[in-house]
């Protein structure tokens, strides 16, 4: 089965993190990443800007209404994601719960829609 | 004589089915992948079983019999399956199925996939509410209708309830296996809370005429003798000395069931029951476990619970119970297991050893602790304890808060009992 990982937590925390910190936590990532690969189960994943930097569209009557910030203000933000190929969930809820992020925020486990 | 005979299989059949039950679906389930099959076609089997025996008589292994006539209605629904792509996914389910040896109508082996139904059951991805009754129901012999108003739900709601959780079990890929080494305890934990839970169900209901519900009671025992069973074969887990705990608390427990209420379906306190209807082959079956279980030196909660449960059982009169132990059993819990409703219990055993004094002083200070202001047997305690320390008014003013906070129709009679006896000695 394929499983989204998504990883939720407290943006403005990691904006304030010094050079050092930052540092670390990409180190404790990209080892997470290579983990990963190296068990044959990662399919994808990237880290998003902070919610500043969002848009949030939709399309009414034809029109395209545009605002400026995330779709839901929320105390825990996405930041990032991965994709995952794990047998069950048992496998994807030990996978998941190596991500740096799990040990702030939280992360959302979702089944992939296969269609077939 | 036709319908004697039909009748007295009916009976069979039922038996068969309290035994077997979740072996069987427990089997099914492990080949088909998928809960509502199983069940539907074990279903149909229990009906052709009605049909067959009274003519053919009982096979020599009828949980077997039951699991293949099953398969083989899984088989038939399956090749029948008008929708393409289920009808794909289903091809590789029959052909697994197809190659599968066929049981023997004889005392065959029989695969035991209890342990891994159990634990699916119990995924801790399943909310509480739905790992209760999804392994109520099918590891249970309890139908849709039963757990609904054991649960004080409406019969739809407890449907869609168990319709939900197996969605969730087939859409996040809830794996059909005993967890991995790393995890087991872990998990093992959540299948002791759920049964447990069960058993509360039953002996204390929150609201309505009936205290006891004999058959969750009884039902979370035999699932916790099936858990011990299958365990037993697992070089993982063996015997789990906490599993043997909770095994012996609820035969404790369960023992001194039909002495709780008196003839007129009153409420009656520890002291007050009839000792001699207490169950004592039972006591003596959960002191074994107990036993047992402490002889393996890890102790957890339910075995605690269990001792305590012991020391209530051994005293032949209320007088001769062993307060002192108790509270310093109730003090570990505490340890182990910090609450307020096991503070209130060590409160009260303390109070027992020394003084009703005493335990009112203990008692204040919980008060402040702000967790007990709202819990109905805090202030049966301290009326309790206010009423063996003399003080009239007082424990009347208690009861009569405590009966504002609870439904149940029995402990509501229980409690108007007491402020009777108290009014006469006042006026």
């Amino acid at each position: 089965m394929r499983y989204m990982a998504l990883i939720y937590g407290n943006e403005a925390a990691s904006i304030n993190m010094s050079e050092a910190q930052g540092q670390a936590m990409l180190g404790e990532y990209n080892a997470f990443s290579e983990m990963a690969t190296a068990r044959g189960a990662l399919l994808g994943g990237e880290a998003l800007l902070p919610t500043h930097s969002a848009t949030s569209l939709r399309v009414r009557e034809g029109k395209t209404l545009t605002t400026d910030g995330p779709f839901a203000e929320t105390k825990e933000q996405l930041g990032g994601f991965y994709l995952l190929k794990c047998d069950n969930l048992d496998e994807a809820i030990e996978m998941a719960s190596q991500i740096p992020g799990a040990k702030q925020g939280t992360i959302e486990l979702r089944p992939i829609v296969e269609w077939d | 004589m036709q319908s004697e005979i039909k009748s007295s299989y009916l009976k069979l059949i039922e038996q068969i089915f309290q035994e077997e039950n979740g072996r069987v679906v427990a089997s099914l389930i492990g080949f088909l992948k998928d809960f509502e099959l199983a069940q539907d076609v074990l279903q149909e089997a229990y009906l052709a079983a009605l049909e067959h025996w009274p003519q053919a008589g009982l096979p020599p292994n009828p949980a077997a019999w039951l699991y293949t006539t099953a398969r083989r209605k899984a088989l038939d629904r399956l090749r029948r399956a008008t929708n393409l792509a289920r009808k794909q996914s289903l091809l590789k389910t029959e052909a697994e199925i197809a190659q599968l040896p066929d049981y023997p109508d004889t005392d065959g082996p029989f695969a035991d996939d209890r342990l891994k139904l159990i634990f699916t059951c119990c995924h801790p991805a399943l909310n509480l509410e739905a790992r209760v009754a999804l392994t109520l129901h099918t590891l249970g012999g309890l139908n849709t209708a039963e757990i609904a108003h054991a649960f004080l739900v409406s019969e739809v709601t407890m449907a869609q309830r168990l319709v939900r959780a197996k969605r969730k079990i087939k859409e996040a890929g809830i794996p059909y296996i005993v967890p991995a080494r790393d995890q087991l305890a872990e998990r093992l934990d959540g299948v002791l809370a759920v049964i447990y839970l069960i058993f509360n169900a039953g002996y204390t209901a929150i609201r309505g005429v009936q205290l006891v519900r004999r058959e969750m009671c009884s039902e979370a025992i035999r699932l916790c003798q099936a858990l011990l069973e299958v365990c037993r074969s697992e070089p993982d887990l063996r015997e789990e000395p906490e599993s043997l705990g909770l095994l012996a608390l609820m035969m404790l427990h369960d023992a001194r069931r039909e002495a709780r209420l008196n003839s007129n379906g009153e409420m009656l306190l520890l002291e007050e029951q009839d000792r001699t209807r207490w169950k004592q082959n039972q006591i003596s079956e959960g002191e074994a476990l107990l036993d047992r279980a402490m002889s393996l030196n890890r102790p957890g909660q339910y075995q605690i619970q269990a001792a305590i449960s012991a020391l209530h059982c051994q005293a032949r009169q209320p007088e001769a119970t062993d307060w002192y132990q108790i509270s310093v059993l109730y003090a570990e819990l505490n340890r182990l297991n910090n609450s307020p409703v096991i503070r209130l219990n060590w409160a009260v055993a303390v109070a027992m050893a020394t003084s009703p004094a005493r335990g009112l002083e203990l008692l204040a200070q919980l008060e402040t602790q702000g967790d007990l202001k709202e819990y109905y047997l805090f202030h049966t305690a301290r009326a309790d304890l206010l009423r063996r320390d003399g003080d009239w008014q007082q424990a009347l003013a208690a009861y009569r808060h405590a009966r504002t906070l609870t439904h149940n129709t029995v402990e509501l009679a229980f409690l108007q009992r007491r402020m009777d006896e108290l009014q006469l000695r006042l006026n």
